[in-house]
Parts: structure tokens; sequence; C-alpha cells
């Protein structure tokens, strides 16, 4: 058995006195595109959120690449991170699309994707424009690479922000939601790029609502209801078999 | 006229010492501007306490007030620290050496220069404003902004430097610009502690040549140019800082 590129084990989080996620185990091994379902409040967010630290885990272990993040107990805040440094390492492995997209406002498109390499990962800065024009190319924004993000239409906001997330060489890729705040009519190129990066092996984590992308696109699919793994399995398995009454409920009522 | 030409020179050195005081004081205001804003807004109810107190103070206080007593009150304060730690020293010096004689370590006498303390109390008064402006102007930019970048690996110093603050300044920008109008004419108060600045220069010169209007007048336009181009140096910054949407 090969390392898993990442690992979750037992998370779990709380807010205040509710607790979020209730104990999640995940294994993401190189290329598997894990599709997230689950009703709004199941914590599909959150977990994500928890991968790259965006949320602190109340408890539960996190391993990237077979790397440990490194959590202690802090008698004010709870479980925090020992060494921001490794945070901040494994932080730039690991890439996110939000589903507001994000991208900083005061920098032009190519900016935005050549931002982290330049200033997190040290990527001389001639090298990172040649690559970040070549990654434009392919989610077709090349034109585009002097306007400001306010300038584009959602669904190229989010090209350019799977565009930013590529830039980084990532070793997982994390999408929030990230056709959620689109037009309907914009859903299908960012989906058809998303496809793409899957087609070519990636690994991807994608919280979503599309059951078409989670059916069709993703190596395995994870329902979470109540903080917990509800039902998962290969898509095709699941999606024909639910073994759960309520993931048959949820894709009955999302068709 | 004759008057006016006469005291050309001295009127437009006089000026050149108002734009350094105000660009100076403008430095300090915005230093501690950022320090009070970062204050307020962190999870210490130590540091947000102060900040407190000091915006409180400051806004409270009339800036001729505030000016005489860190002019004064600085100088005593200055002196006694000066006088107290000189004892001490030679509490000290006698207790290792017996022979020691009294002996000043310390000058006994030091005089604040009106030019520093007039920087010193128009950057500490502008200060608690500038907080004010700049606590605001964070608190704007989006948190998504600031999410991504941490996402991507940034480290804190790199997500304020890169993001935060050139997103805040936008929002900043026109509160700076009314703090720095408003500060650039608060320096005509520095004349009170005795700085030879325009205004000092023009009372002078209006006592000696008995024409107030006409040294006094001169002064005004010397402001209005200042802040006229001041003026026309904030649009073209606020243009530059504004984020460009369709």
């Amino acid at each position: 058995m090969t390392i898993p590129t990442l690992s979750i084990r037992n998370l779990h989080k709380s807010f205040a006195n509710h607790e979020v996620l209730k104990g999640i185990d995940l294994d993401a091994h190189k290329g598997d595109v894990i599709s997230i379902l689950g009703a709004s409040g199941s914590g599909k967010s959150t977990l994500l959120r928890c991968v790259n630290l965006l949320e602190t885990p109340t408890s539960g272990d996190i391993w990237v690449n077979g790397e440990l993040i490194q959590m202690k107990q802090d008698k004010k805040r709870g479980a925090i991170p020992v060494s921001s440094k490794q945070v901040e390492r494994i932080r730039s492995r690991l890439a996110m699309v939000f589903q507001g997209f994000n991208l900083w406002s005061h920098m032009t498109v190519i900016e935005n994707v050549i931002e982290a390499p330049v200033h997190v990962l040290a990527v001389p800065k001639k090298e990172a424009i040649a690559k970040a024009e070549a990654i434009l190319q392919r989610v077709g924004l090349y034109e585009k690479k002097d306007y400001f993000p306010g300038q584009l239409s959602g669904g190229q906001q989010q090209r350019v922000a799977i565009a930013r997330a590529l830039a980084v060489e990532p070793d997982v890729m994390l999408f929030d939601e990230p056709t959620s705040a689109l037009d309907p009519e914009l859903v299908g190129e960012v989906l058809n790029v998303m496809h793409g990066l899957a087609d070519e092996g990636r690994t991807m984590l994608v919280v979503t609502h599309e059951m078409s992308f989670a059916r069709d696109v993703s190596s395995k699919v994870l329902f979470l209801h109540q903080g917990l793994v509800e039902e998962e399995g290969k898509p095709e398995i699941v999606f024909k078999n639910p073994s759960s009454e309520r993931f048959k409920k949820f894709i009955s009522s999302v068709y | 006229m004759l008057e006016l030409q006469s005291y050309q020179t001295i009127l437009l050195e006089g000026a050149w010492l108002t734009v350094q005081v105000a660009l100076l004081s403008l430095l300090l205001a915005i230093f501690l501007g950022l320090l009070g804003a970062l204050a307020k807004l962190s999870h210490s109810t130590i540091l947000k306490g102060i900040a407190t107190l000091y915006t409180t103070a400051i806004r409270g206080i009339p800036d001729l007030i505030l000016m005489l007593l860190i002019f004064f009150g600085g100088q005593m304060l200055v002196n006694d620290l000066s006088y107290r730690l000189n004892g001490w020293l030679n509490e000290v010096a006698m207790h290792f050496i017996p022979t020691h004689q009294w002996s000043a370590f310390l000058p006994d006498y030091i005089d604040i220069s009106p030019y520093f303390a007039g920087i010193i109390t128009i950057g500490f008064i502008f200060g608690a404003y500038m907080a004010e402006t700049f606590r605001g102007a964070i608190m704007s930019v989006e948190k998504g902004q600031l999410e991504a970048a941490t996402a991507y690996g940034m480290n804190r110093y790199k997500i304020f430097t890169r993001v935060m603050f050139p997103q805040m300044m936008r929002h900043a920008l026109p509160g700076i610009g009314n703090n720095w109008l408003v500060l650039l004419k608060t320096t005509a108060l520095v004349s009170i502690i005795g700085l030879q600045d325009m205004v000092k220069i023009a009372g002078d010169a209006a006592g000696s040549t008995q024409k107030p209007f006409t040294f006094y007048l001169a002064v005004a336009f010397i402001y209005l140019f200042f802040t006229s181009v001041s003026t026309t140096f904030l649009k073209w910054a606020e243009r530059k800082y504004t984020i460009r949407t369709r």
C-alpha cells in the first residue's frame, strides 16, 4: 500500500457547544477525486476547511503525504497547531477553490495566479509568469490575463481561481462548493475544467451539490449527515444501491 | 507689499519648516494609528484598553491644551527623570567608590526643542484619529480575501503586506486625506511653543510692520496652496487604489 496523499482520522470539530463533525475518517490516494455530499449543515464545508486548517479541528489527526500536522492543547484556545511554519508549508501544498472565488481584487488575473508561487514558494517571477500564462491558456482565459477579477463573470473568476490553485502544483485540490455561487448557465464551464483536471489524475476533494459531477467524474463519494459519514463508496455503486435510506432520499430530492 | 517682499525669504523658510513638521507628524501619526488600530482589533484586553484610553483622551481634549501639556509636561518629565537618574547613578557610584564626588552623569537640564515637541505632539494627536480610520479600513476588508491568503500558505506578515494593506488603503485613503488636511492646518499651533514656522514669522512681521492683514493673508494663501496640492495628490492616490470592476 502506498502512503495516502491525504489521511484523516477521527476528526472532530465543535463550535462553542455545537459539535459539527463527530469523528470523520478519510483517505485520499493520488489521483482520487472524492465528492463530499450532504445537506446544508451536515458539516461538509467544515470538513474541507479543517483539512487546511482554516478551521482548527477540536481533535483528530490529519496527515498530508505521510506527515502528521502536529497539534497541542492550549488552555484558553483549545487545540492549536504546534508550529505555524508547518501549517503554512502544508497549506501551500493544498490549494483551495472557494465558493465565492476570493480572488484578490486588487491584483490582475495574472498577478493572482503568480502570487502564491512567487511570494510563498519563492519561484522566480519570470518562471512563474510563463507557467501562469500556460495555465491560463488551459482554462481559456489567457486573453483576460491583465483584467481585474471584478471585470470578469463569475464563471471566469472561478476558472481563474482554479488556475491560481493549479499554479502551486498542489498535492490535493480542495473545492468548496465551486459552482454554488454561479448563475446556472456558467456552471458548465467550471465543471468542464474540473472534469479535465480529474481526467489528468489530480487528487481532488470536492464539496458539491452537483450530482452529475459526483456520479460521473468522482472516484469516490462521501455522504455526510449530522457530522458523520453516512454513506461512502464508488459512485456507480452508491448511486445505484445506496445502503442508507437518507442518502437514497437525498439523491432523489436533488434530482 | 514692500514689507512682504523684505520678509519673503524668511517667510518661505517658515513655510518649509511647516511642511517638515507636517510630514514628519504624518509619519508618526500613521505609525501610531496602525499600532492603535491593530491593538483595538487584537484579542488582548490590555492592548485594547490602552488603545481605547489613547483615542478617548486625545479626541476629548483640545489640540491646543494637548500641545501645551506635552511641551511643558514633557519638558518637566524628562528633566525630572534625568534628575532622579543622576541621583540614583551617584548613589550607586558612592556605594562602590567611597571617594566618589557627586557629578552629573546625565545633563542637568535637557531642553526639548519646539521642533520635536511639535512633531511628537501633532503625531500623537493625529495617531488617535488615524487609529479610528485604520480600524474601520481593516474591518472593511472582506474576510474571504484574507482567507484565500491564509489558504495559500502566507504567513501573518505576508498576509498583511500583500493583501491586507493594499486592500485597506483604498478604504483608508479618504480618511487619511481628511486627517492630513486637518493635521497640516494644526501645525499653526506649533508657533505657540516658539517654533519659527510661517505663522510665528508672520506674527512677528505683522508686529514690527503694523501690517497684520498682509502677512496673515500671505500665510493663508500658502496654506491654501499646500492643501490644494495635497488634494490633487490624494485624488490621484485614491484612483490608484480603486479596484476596477465592470
